[in-house]
Formats: C-alpha cells, structure tokens, sequence
C-alpha cells in the first residue's frame, strides 16, 4: 500500500512538473501580453523534435536536449519578432484565429520534414531501468528516467521562481502583468521584455517537450492535447501568475493521476459493474475539467490572481 | 462593430444563389460528377453550423470555444433516436436541436458569469467533459462512434438519395438564416448587439443581459444541434471526432474567415474552407501549410473576413 | 483529328467494359499518419510488394491502386472511401486497419456492391449478424489473437492476470475473448484511454496486484510505451508478459529492442514459417524495405493476392458480382501462412500459433514461433451469420 501511495504521488508530481514547464510560458505570454497562443502546443511539439533529431545526430540525448532547446528557443525569437508583435495589440479573435493557423503550418511542416509516423527514441542507457529504494516493508521501485524528470522540474521551478520573485527583470514581468500601461509609463522597454519572455517560454517547451519524448512519442498533434491541459492550469492558477501555475499544475497533475488510478476501484465498490465501467474512464478524464469549471465558479479570477 | 442591415444587393444576390443552388444537383448528375452532391451538402451544413456560431459570436459577441459540443450532441441525439427505432426525421432533428439546446442553456447559464478569455476557457472545459463523456459511454459506442443504419425519411420521404440529404440541408440553411436576418433586426437582435457593444450601458438601462445573452446562446446551440442531426445523416456516423475541441476551432475558424457578424458570414466561411480543402487536396499532400498560410494573411490583411471585402455593409 | 482518335479510342475501350475491365482499380484506405501509422504502412508495403511481383497486374490486368491515409479518424475515411468509390469507381477496397473506421467505411461500400478485402480490422458485427457478402477478411476475427494467448495461459496454469487494454469497444473485444478460455482469477481488468501514452498511474495499480501475469492489447504506439515503462518500472522481473501478435510484432520490437525479450504472443503468421510462398515473401519484402515483415505486412501480401486469383478466375469480369464473391471464397491462392478456408462469414479458419521473442541465427531480436495453440480455428460469431 506505502508503495502504491508513494509510487502514485511520484508520479502525479512528475505531471505536474511537465505541466508546470508548458503552463509557466503560457501564463506569462497571456498575462503580460493578453495574447491567447493556441500555438503553446507546437512549440512544444515542435521542441520535442529538435530534441529527438539532435540526439540522433549528436549520439547523445543530453546534447540533443540542449540543441534542440536553443533551437526551439530561435525558433520562438523568430516567431515573436515577425508574428507575435503584430497580434498583441490584436482582439482576442484574431490571435485565435492566427494561432490556429499556426497550428496547422506547424502539424504540416513537421510531417513534411520527419514523416507521419511517430519518434520513438529511448532514454539514456544508465536511465532505462528502476531505481530500488530500501523501505521497511520490502524494496521500493521507481523509474530512474521519471526521477530525473522530477529533478529537473523542481530545478526549473526553483530557478523561475528566484527569477520572477527576486531579480529585477522578474520584477519587471510581474509589473507587466499586473498593469501594462504602468509599467511603460514607467519607461521599461516592454518590446524586449515581450520578446524575452516569448522566447523564454518556447525554450520551457522544448525542455518539457524533449524531457518526455523518450517516455512518451515524439509525434504530430502532441501539442494539442498538452495545449488544454495547459490552459486548464492557468485559468484554475490565475492567468499571469507563476505561483498560480506552479500550484494549478501540481494540483491538475495529482487530480488526474488519482483520478485514473482510484476513480474506476471506487466506483466499481459503490455501482453495478456495467455502470462503472462506463463511469470510471469518463470520470476520470472530466476530473480535471469538472474542477477548472467549480473553481471558476467560486473563484472567477483563478486562485492567484495576477491583477489584484 | 455596427448594427447588422443587410445592403441593397443581398436580397437578388441570395435569390440568385438560392436558384443556383436548388439547379445544383440535376447539373451535377448530369455532367456524371455524383460525388460532388455530397460535398455541397457537407458545405451546406457546416454553413449551418457556422451560422449558428456567428449567432453567437456575431451577433452576441461571445467567443465560445465549446460549439463543437452542440454540433456534436445533435449528431448523437439523431443516432440515438435511430437506436431506439424512431427514423422520423420530422421528429429526431427537432428532438436534436432540443438536447442542444438544453445542453446550451445548462453551459451558457454556468459561462455566461464569467468574461473574456475564462468565458472562452470555461466553453471549451464543457466542451472537453462531453467529448469524453461520449468516449466513455459504452452504449453508444465510445471511441468507436454511433453508426446510422441508414439515413433517415422526412415525412415519410427517405433522405437515402445524394439529392434528397442536399435539400433537406439547403432547406435548413435557408430558414435559419431568414429566421437570423429577422432577429437581427428585431428588438431582440439589436439588444442583443448593443449588449455585444456596451454591456455596461446596457446593464445600466436596465436590460436583462444576461438572460438576452442566454437565449441567444442557447438558439446557437440548437441550430448547431440541427446541424450535427444532418451530418450524421450524411456521413452515417456520430463520431467523437465531432467533439474535439480541435473542432470547435475549425467552426471559429469558418466563422472568422467569412465575416463575424455578417449574416452570410458562416456560409462563405464553410465554402471557402471546404472548398479550399477540396482544391488544394489534389495539388499537394501537405495542403495544411497552404491553408496556414492563406489563414495568416486573412489575419494580417483583411480582419474583416472575406465577406467584408465584398462590402457587405454594416450600419 | 488526334483528339478525334482518342475519342474514338476511349468509346471503344468503354465498350469493352461490360465484358472484361481493362484495369482492375483498387482503392487502399490506410492509417497511414500518427500513432498508429507503423500499421497502416506495413500493409501498404506488403500489399505493394505483392503488385510488384505480379508485375503491377491483377489477374493478367493492370492493377492502379489507389491510397488514401484516414488518420485514424472515421469521419476522415468515410470522405475517402466515399471518393473512391462514386468518383474513381474502384473496384476492390482494402487497407482500413481499425474496426471502428471498418464499421464507419462499411456500409457505404457494401451499398455500392464493391467487395472490400479486409488485411487488418475483422470486427465481430461483419463475422456475426451483420455479416455481408461484400466483405472478406484474409487477416483474422478481432478476438482470435486474444482467444489464442487465453487458451494457452489456461493450460500453462496462470492463476492471477490483470488485463491492460484501451476503453473502447476492440479493447473489450480483446477481453471478452480472452475470457472466453482463460478461465482462472482476473484480479484487475484496467482500460486507459485510448492513444494514451504515459501509463505511470496504470502500472502503480499492476504492481500492488502482485500478478504472475500480465496480459495487455495495445496496439501501435500505446504498446510501445508500455512495454519500455513496464521493464522501466522494474515490473518485468516478477510478471510475465502476454499479448496478442499486435503488441508483440516487428513494429513494436524495433522500437522497444531488448527489453522485448522472453515476451509471449499469439499469431497466425510468423516470419520463420516454412513454406515456400513465405520464405519469398520474407525475403524480399527484407530486399525491398530493409526490415523485417510484420503479420500486417504479410496481410495485405495476402489480400492481394487474394484479389489476383479471383479476378484470374473470372476473367477479368469484375462486374460480375455473383461469379467475383464465388471467385473470392474459393481462395485459389496461396496465403503466406499456410493453408486456410473462408468459413460461411468470409472469416478465415486457420491455426494460431504460439511466438516468443528472442535473438535469431543473425543476432536480431525478434519472433520465433514455438508451436500451435490451436488448430483450424473458427470465431465465435459465425452461427449468427445467415450468410450461407
């Protein structure tokens, strides 16, 4: 049971932290910005490419990792400066609209360029087996690759937060997102501000992006089912708040994670078999959603509003 | 954004389009091209579909990322209704609009307190929930879909002909856009796009927006729902895939490319969508980075839509 | 005057028809991008393979095939078959390799009288009640795969199994007929969603099981994953692994490697068959295509030449419905896997065979077949087909 318990918060952390590095981009493009990029997606997508080619030619996932999040974080730069500065000034419908489409080119292009059929590269060797831990009643065992994972989720997480709570540029994106017009008023160069942190989030992509690839698929249309849960992280964080993504990422990490492994036992205790087996997977999968839309209805704002 | 008042030209315009339209099929089935009777009708419907979002966010001015739930529940509803032996058109579309609708009012009634991009947020998250609702339900077919055994009869006339399904849509069409052309000019259309302009004013003087806003949100959800009812009729198939949220955005899409708040937004929308497919399918595999494109410039060169640049006037 | 002529031409070609077509057009609708493209694409191989040895003829006519990828969306499938059929007019359909797209592409098809040669998907409705004469399957009934590996962890005596499998209706195929002869204890029967891809949460609840057993069905990418977090996990030192051939094929094993190895599975084909139409087809499907065949490859290899003998068979006549669906059940051709009947549903009776995964003569991981589960095996499905 310890190792049940212990095994499935691991693993609804490891979520979260991928989560978290998708929704911390996103949160701050949207709040400082107000630009709905429904293209987070395929930065993120598009990163786990770049990750997965590089490691293929450089022979060596670390390199490949650090490769491909330059390039995705080039890519980003080149992406902001041509498109994103005309839309900020945009309504929300005609960002949609752009970034759908970027959605599309993005998809299409990455099937031109690697073929349609999923990447499927492996983790580093030393990392492909279990890592055992000695505990009281008998040995526990955990997936080195899923530790790393962790590790270097929390390191990021760690660093974001110094970076936005304690230096000056922090300072300067969470006057951003708090009041925009202030903070130019206040004469900060908002246009370099924008750009660095447009090309600081599609760097977060490719990083979570490339992280997972050996764990998941490298594939087209992976970003979009990531892109919904990122939007449900920020929308129950608060749009604009690193604290509210960290916080509505970890939350939407466990939920889904203790959803998908208690909901269809618990269920089947408590209803008629046939029931449950329909019940148990659809729960499972609107959990998250169900608790985006009860926290929007007692907390309109999210829970860490960026804009007090 | 004005007032809708239709131009001077769209009363023959959409005559002589109307009569074009009714010649379709005996041309196509003359010239041996069948297969394209189907396709129009497919156009026709997303036309419908998309009209009913522009109701919405036209007319409304609330940008829902949820339609695909509507043009989806219509789709099941009609599939379930044959399940459960009623092949009578004349009653499972409208009972397909009603679950829709329903549906529509129970999310509108929830989103409509909150704005901007949560009210955009908070459509697709129900959206989401009854997409994996249909997934899991076992008894109609979860991921699979729900099949049509066969299309089914209007007033006792079988929809299984190509040109038989094609009027039945056109009809649709046709009706409710007279029906949104009335409305948007009735006291309830113009309330409702001062609601779109001010809603403070609005609320100031007094008007019941939220319940202005309901109502139009859930009308949306219905035709939407008549829509997905004739999609299923013509693909034989209530599928999941109606549902994803990828979807709604296609709806969006369509909506934006052909005009927001333009009555025939959503039609010109859908035929050049569709009909943009269809060409540039037969040139190249990768047509999507086509249509990317084609979209970016829309964005960037004319934000208006399409429509607008045929001038359609608006105040 | 030249344009006159190929009019003329043309009319006289059109003429010809109503006795012999003078091509055979063949309308392949596949899963050919995303998850589940290894599939779709294997098929597509085999099935090529199989037109360039008959020198890109079928029964003596030409053969112009032609594909379109579904995206493993009905909808999408639907809009291509229905292409295929009322605008290039073909006449066979093959390629679909997932029920569900099988039972949305069906109707329309059988509709137009077109014979459709399944190489992949046979949902239990086509073999049951809704069994048509304008479907043949030259691959297998859904559940048999799952029968086979059921039956033979029955007489091996497994006590304690949790099932792993996808929630949707071939997932619960799989496990009903799986059930259907493995009778002991099922201490967990866990469906993911389908094309998940981390199945973390999943393989926490196998292990407080403590199974002796694993028995999963999750095809294309999903098994793949599995696979490589289930021996990450540190599971496969205690469970022993089953599948069905689907999750234990070439496709899989390249891209797990070695962790693969001493994994149990069913098939109805196996590289290393001896008989001389599969020693061929291994090797120069291996010529062709630098890897080894997958039992999709050598499924639609079948359905081709499945069409090749019947339409020899009629001569060319394929408008002649009732002599082409006679053609087609008498199975003049020779399967790589050894010789099968179509039974009354147009479902093969065949053997299903034991494989195991291992290293081979040259070093290569991959399947070697130990011995048969069963003999000419029907599905369970057929007494309710009225097709006689």
């Amino acid at each position: 049971m310890t190792q049940l318990i212990l095994e499935q918060a691991l693993n609804g952390l490891q979520f979260g932290l991928m989560l978290f590095l998708l929704a911390a981009g996103l949160t701050l493009v949207f709040g400082i910005m107000d630009c709905i990029n429904l293209a987070h997606g395929s930065l993120y997508m598009v990163g786990a490419y770049f990750v997965a080619a590089a490691a293929q030619v450089a022979d060596s996932f670390w390199v490949g990792l650090g490769a491909g999040v330059a390039g995705a974080a080039l890519l980003g730069l080149l992406l902001e400066v041509s498109l994103f500065r005309r839309l900020y000034q945009r309504d929300h419908l005609a960002q949609v609209l752009a970034t759908f489409a970027l959605i599309l080119i993005a998809n299409e292009a990455v099937r031109a360029i690697w073929g349609p059929a999923a990447i499927m590269f492996n983790p580093p060797e030393a990392l492909a087996g279990p890592v055992e831990f000695p505990l009281p009643h008998g040995a526990f065992f955990y997936p080195a690759y899923r530790l790393v994972i962790i590790a270097v989720g929390l390191a990021v997480a760690a660093l974001l937060y110094l970076l936005v709570a304690r230096s000056r540029v922090g300072m300067w994106v969470r006057a951003g997102a708090a009041n925009r017009e202030m903070t130019e008023a206040l004469g900060i160069n908002v246009r370099a501000l924008f750009t660095a942190v447009f090309v600081f989030g599609a760097a977060l992509c490719a990083l979570a992006g490339g992280l997972l690839g050996p764990l998941l698929a490298v594939q087209v249309g992976m970003g979009e089912s990531v892109l919904i849960l990122a939007f449900v992280v920020i929308i129950i964080g608060g749009i604009g708040s690193i604290r509210g993504a960290l916080v509505g990422s970890l939350i939407v990490g466990t939920v889904d994670t203790l959803g998908r492994a208690l909901l269809p036992a618990l269920l089947r205790a408590t209803l008629p078999a046939d029931a449950a087996a329909t019940l148990g997977p659809a729960l499972a999968s609107i959990l998250i959603y169900l608790l985006m839309a009860g926290i929007l209805f007692f907390r309109p704002q999210g829970l860490f509003p960026a804009r007090a | 954004m004005a007032f809708y008042r239709p131009a001077r030209w769209q009363r023959p315009a959409t005559l002589a389009g109307l009569v074009a339209l009714v010649a379709l099929p005996a041309a196509l089935t003359a010239l041996g091209q069948e297969f394209y009777i189907g396709f129009a009708t497919r156009v026709l419907i997303f036309a419908l579909a998309a009209s009913s979002l522009n109701l919405v966010l036209g007319f409304g001015g609330m940008v829902s990322l949820g339609h695909a739930a509507f043009f989806g529940i219509g789709a099941y509803t009609a599939a379930i209704c044959q399940q459960a032996g009623i092949n009578e058109a004349l009653f499972a579309f409208p009972a397909a609009m009603a679950a829709a609708g329903l549906f529509a009012l129970l999310v509108g009634s929830v989103s409509l307190r909150t704005r901007g991009v949560y009210f955009i947020m908070i459509t697709l998250a129900f959206a989401q929930m009854v997409f994996y609702l249909f997934v899991s339900a076992r008894a109609w077919g979860g991921d699979d879909g729900l099949p049509l055994a066969g299309r089914m009869t209007l007033a006792g006339f079988s929809l299984a002909g190509d040109s038989a399904l094609f009027f039945a849509s056109l009809a649709a069409l046709t009706a409710a856009l007279l029906a949104f052309g009335r409305l948007a000019q009735a006291r309830f259309g113009r309330t409702l796009q001062a609601i779109r302009e001010n809603e403070t004013r609005m609320e100031a003087l007094g008007y019941p927006v939220f319940r202005y806003r309901l109502v139009a949100f859930a009308l949306g959800g219905a035709v939407a729902g008549l829509a997905g009812a004739l999609l299923a009729n013509l693909t034989g198939l209530a599928s999941p895939n109606l549902l994803q949220w990828t979807q709604s955005g296609t709806l969006l899409v369509m909506v934006i490319i052909g005009g927001v708040g333009a009555l025939y937004g959503g039609v010109v929308g859908a035929a050049v969508l569709l009909g943009l497919e269809e060409v540039l399918v037969g040139f190249t595999e990768h047509w999507h980075i086509v249509l990317g494109l084609l979209l970016l410039g829309i964005v960037l060169f004319a934000p208006r839509g399409v429509a607008a640049l045929f001038g359609e006037r608006r105040g | 005057m030249l344009l006159r002529l190929t009019a003329i031409a043309a009319a006289l070609m059109l003429a010809g028809n109503a006795l012999a077509a003078d091509k055979i057009k063949v309308g392949f609708v596949s899963t050919l991008s995303g998850p589940g493209a290894g599939l779709g694409v294997d098929i597509r191989d085999g099935y090529n393979l199989a037109i360039k040895q008959l020198g890109g003829k079928l029964g003596d006519l030409p053969a112009e095939v032609i594909i379109a990828d579904d995206q493993q969306n009905p909808d999408v499938a639907k809009q291509a078959a229905d292409k295929f059929l009322k605008k290039d007019k073909v006449d066979f359909m093959t390629g679909i390799v997932f029920s569900n797209i099988m039972l949305a592409v069906g109707p329309s098809v059988f509709e137009n009288k077109t014979f459709y040669i399944s190489a992949n998907a046979g949902p239990s409705q086509y073999a049951g009640e809704q069994c048509n004469p304008f479907f043949f399957n030259v691959a297998w009934q859904n559940d048999n795969l799952h029968e086979a590996v059921g039956k033979y962890m029955q007489d091996k005596g497994f006590k304690n199994v949790v099932i792993v499998t996808p929630n949707y209706p071939g997932g619960k195929d799989a496990v009903a007929g799986f059930k259907r002869f493995y009778k002991g204890k099922v201490a967990e029967e866990i469906y993911t969603k389908l094309g998940q891809l981390d199945y973390a949460a999943e393989l926490a609840q196998v292990r407080s099981h403590k199974p002796d057993a694993l028995f999963f069905f999750l095809p294309g990418g999903m098994g793949i994953n599995f696979v490589k977090q289930f021996v990450a996990a540190g599971l496969s030192r205690d469970i022993q692994l089953f599948a069905p051939g689907f999750s234990a094929d070439e496709d899989v094993i390249k891209a797990v490697g070695a962790p693969m190895m001493g994994m149990f599975n069913s098939s109805h084909w196996a590289h290393d068959m001896d008989n001389p139409e599969n020693k061929r087809f291994v090797a120069e499907f291996e010529k062709e295509y630098k890897r080894l065949p997958s039992l999709y490859a050598s499924q639609g290899y079948d359905a081709a030449f499945m069409m090749d003998a019947a339409v020899r068979d009629v001569k060319g006549r394929v408008d002649d419905k009732v002599a082409l669906q006679k053609a087609l059940e008498a199975k003049r051709f020779k399967s790589v896997r050894g010789d099968f009947k179509f039974n009354t549903n147009h479902y093969p009776v065949q053997n299903y065979y034991l494989r195991v995964i291992g290293k081979d003569g040259q070093g290569r991981i991959t399947n070697k077949t130990m011995g048969t589960i069963f003999t000419n095996h029907a599905d369970a499905y057929v007494a309710s087909c009225k097709m006689k």
